[in-house]
């Protein structure tokens, strides 16, 4: 069993959780929810078991390093981390609709991972640094909890688009409009903390690394644009009283941007983050 | 005159205009992301002809997060938080050091969280059992004695409302070292070839000399690769830095990612270029006489002490850069025969003479390319960066939260009213919780009755 393996199977885990919840959900079937999160957790246990593994073959190879170096890597890490987020909101609000919502992201992004190349390859000069480890924990666990608000905010427009009309049974499931809206608010706090976290130890990498903490390179750029896109959303929210809709539709829109910064820049744009 | 001086204050301390500037920054950053910066003006006309080209440089584009129009943004950001934390902060600070046992009981019959007891003993005996049933529930809680009964105060992180204003302050910190560092600081660059020295780095960008006011050398460069041969793993060089005459760093290693600090100037490893020429050295194994030689390619040179001629006349390059793989020697002490071989570039070989054995170790000489930086803002932003963090936690996740107990006799009745009553500052789902707990406390307590 190597760690490629395991991965490929984590990927098969979280689209199950996936559909567990979504089943639970549209079929009303409250008795699988138990079941959907131990699935989640067991994924979650197979994702966290091959990145270690991973670690432990880059060891094996001589070159060994933290696995958070490349797409691939960054991808499996993001799984783990929405995964990880989702897992706690579950605990925490004890609702399992959530994950209908948040799984998927979880599914998506080890699909992406599955496109990429596995192979572990030994890291340039540049990545040996413990700063930049620091810097993709952060960032992740910021993205990840964007990922979850953003898809919090899916669910309030679904509920709220049908609760004026004959409300299906399916729609009632859904928490009160209320308590959705206070759960995408603290989770963009959440996210808002990491994300300021993850600049913040991106700058300190880039100025140990090339003596600039701050270069407007695209990447950088663009994580400061969805840094600012964030800061307006809340706030709207604190002083002028926005909530609901527009701040629903803000985590939605928030979180296209950061998978621009994430995603779009690598493939549209060019600069010094040629990996994840 | 009054009344404009008002509007253009209200203007300027709106969240209105927060709320626009930081939406007209996001969209502004986006156009630096699709147009390359700070090319030569050459590039802009190829790519987007001359017009195009034109308009650009009228607006900066080219270099536009350090345009006019970038940092009077910036500038008007600035302001924004300026005016908005004077005209807001006072206020605060009345909420933080408030003496809140001054409370007008009317307002705390209107609390936000409220929970009435009944109680037959006295008002100093409940007095006491309050405070410690507070005490219990963590809050720490000071009294003081009112004409009709007694009130009760406690509360948790009332500075907490601050942490608004150290996010915003942090902004302005970072801010400042960035001015800082780029009005006293620099950033440069300069090639060394092994063995070189140099006093003067030059400004990126303007190429300007810089002079550091020391010199720094370049001992040795070496580039060392993984097993698979092509992925380098690590950049190295060694510097010597040398004061009025005297070394004041001797040798000191830098990769990439461990820079070599003195004297506020940091010296990165940046890149290197392979250069035409050799390092040699040659040692006769026997009488342990050795002779170190910088040499071109394909010339020949001679040790007169060993009476020995040599060369390098054949070289195989790895890349297009000109990094050699392996070079071919020529060696001759005069005894019979010249030796002629292959070698690993940075390796060694021993020479068998009929006469006496050499060791004979070569390798291509490098040039290690450094940047150079002084920022003496850099303290500064971190010092912003640190304080923002713990701002945002603090602005997130605690709260300013009181509470009062407020006992009045009620003569007629012959007994005490007791108001348990409460706010936060915010979360109020996560006080309600508090709250309730605290209340269970008075209702377990066989002192109170619940009204
Ligand atoms: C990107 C830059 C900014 C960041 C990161 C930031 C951060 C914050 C944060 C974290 C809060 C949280 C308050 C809470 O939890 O109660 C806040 C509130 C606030 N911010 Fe900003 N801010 C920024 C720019 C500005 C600007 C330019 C203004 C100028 C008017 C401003 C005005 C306010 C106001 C009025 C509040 C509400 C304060 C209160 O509740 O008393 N902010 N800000």
């Amino acid at each position: 069993m190597n760690s490629s393996q395991l991965l490929g199977i984590t990927t098969f885990a979280y689209l199950f959780s996936a559909v567990l919840y979504i089943a639970m959900l549209v079929f009303r079937a409250k008795k699988i929810g138990l079941f959907a999160t131990l699935v989640t957790a067991g994924a979650f246990l197979i994702n966290t078991a091959g990145i270690g593994l991973r670690w432990y073959e880059s060891h094996q190879m001589g070159i060994g390093y933290a696995p958070l170096s490349n797409m691939y890597e960054s991808l499996v890490f993001f799984a783990w981390s929405i995964a990880i987020v989702y897992l706690f909101m579950e605990i925490r609000y004890k609702n399992r609709v959530l994950g209908a919502f948040s799984m998927p992201f979880a599914a998506l992004a080890m699909i992406l991972a599955g496109l990429k190349n596995p192979d572990i390859k030994p890291l340039i000069p540049a990545l040996q640094s413990n700063w930049l480890i620091a810097h993709v924990i952060t960032c992740f666990i910021g993205y990840a909890a964007f990922a979850v608000a953003s898809g919090m905010g899916i669910m309030y427009l679904v509920k709220d688009r049908r609760s004026d009309k004959t409300a299906g049974p399916l729609i009632a499931s859904l928490p009160d409009l209320k308590v959705i809206d206070d759960i995408i608010h603290k989770t963009l706090l959440f996210g808002f903390l990491w994300l300021t976290a993850g600049i913040i130890t991106g700058a300190v990498w880039a100025n140990s690394a090339w003596g600039t903490y701050w270069s407007w390179d695209p990447k950088e750029t663009w994580s400061l644009i969805t840094w600012f896109i964030y800061a307006a959303t809340l706030h709207a929210r604190f002083t002028r009283g926005w909530g609901g809709r527009r701040i629903a539709w803000l985590a939605i829109g928030g979180f296209v941007s950061v998978m621009f910064t994430y995603y779009g820049v690598n493939y549209l744009l060019s600069g010094l983050h040629s990996y994840g | 005159m009054k009344k404009t001086e008002n509007m253009v204050w209200r203007f300027f301390a709106s969240v209105r205009l927060a709320l626009f500037t930081l939406l007209i920054l996001a969209t502004t950053s986006v156009i630096g992301t699709l147009i390359p910066q700070k090319n030569p003006p050459g590039f802009y006309i190829d790519s987007f002809g001359q017009r195009t080209a034109q308009f650009f440089q009228l607006l900066d584009v080219p270099d536009m997060y350090n345009s006019w129009w970038f940092l009077s943004l910036l500038f008007l950001f600035s302001i924004n938080l300026i005016v908005c934390t004077i005209d807001r902060l006072p206020n605060v600070w009345q909420m933080v050091v408030l003496n809140n046992l001054d409370t007008d009981p009317e307002r705390l019959e209107k609390m936000p969280h409220r929970q009435l007891f009944h109680a037959s003993e006295n008002t100093d005996a409940l007095t006491e059992t309050a405070i410690a049933l507070l005490a219990k529930n963590g809050w720490k809680a000071a009294h003081e004695n009112k004409p009709d009964g007694s009130l009760i105060f406690s509360q948790k992180t009332p500075w907490s409302r601050l942490g608004v204003y150290a996010v915003h302050l942090s902004i302005l910190v970072i801010f400042a070292g960035a001015i800082i560092g780029s009005l006293l600081g620099f950033k440069a660059g300069i090639m060394l070839p092994e063995g070189g020295a140099s006093g003067t780095v030059y400004e990126s960008g303007t190429g300007s000399p810089i002079p550091l006011g020391f010199t720094v050398q370049c001992d040795d460069f070496n580039v060392e690769y993984y097993a698979d041969g092509a992925t380098p793993k690590e950049y190295r060089s060694v510097l010597t830095v040398e004061e009025n005459g005297k070394t004041t760093i001797d040798k000191r290693p830098i990769i990439v990612n461990d820079p070599l600090h003195y004297k506020g100037i940091t010296f990165y490893q940046s890149s290197y270029e392979p250069m035409q020429g050799f390092n040699v050295i040659i040692t006769n194994t026997k009488t342990k006489a050795s002779q170190s030689f910088q040499i071109p390619f394909g010339q020949k040179n001679s040790w007169a002490e060993g009476g020995i001629e040599f060369g390098i006349i054949n070289q195989e390059v790895r890349s297009r850069m000109g990094d050699v793989n392996r070079l071919k020697v020529w060696f001759s002490d005069g005894q019979g025969e010249p030796s002629i071989f292959w070698m690993d570039n940075s390796a060694s070989q021993t020479i068998t003479n009929p006469t006496a054995t050499y060791e004979f170790a070569a390798s291509q000489v490098y040039a290690t390319g450094l940047q150079v930086a002084k920022d003496p803002g850099v303290w500064t932003v971190y010092a912003g960066c640190t304080l923002m963090l713990i701002g945002l936690y603090v602005a997130f996740f605690l709260s300013h939260r009181r509470i009062w107990v407020y006992i009045t006799r009620e003569e007629n009745e012959n007994r005490c009213r007791i108001l348990v009553c409460g706010a936060t500052s915010k979360n109020k789902i996560a006080f309600e919780k508090e709250f309730a707990a605290l209340v269970q406390g008075f209702t377990n307590d066989s002192s109170f009755h619940n009204a």
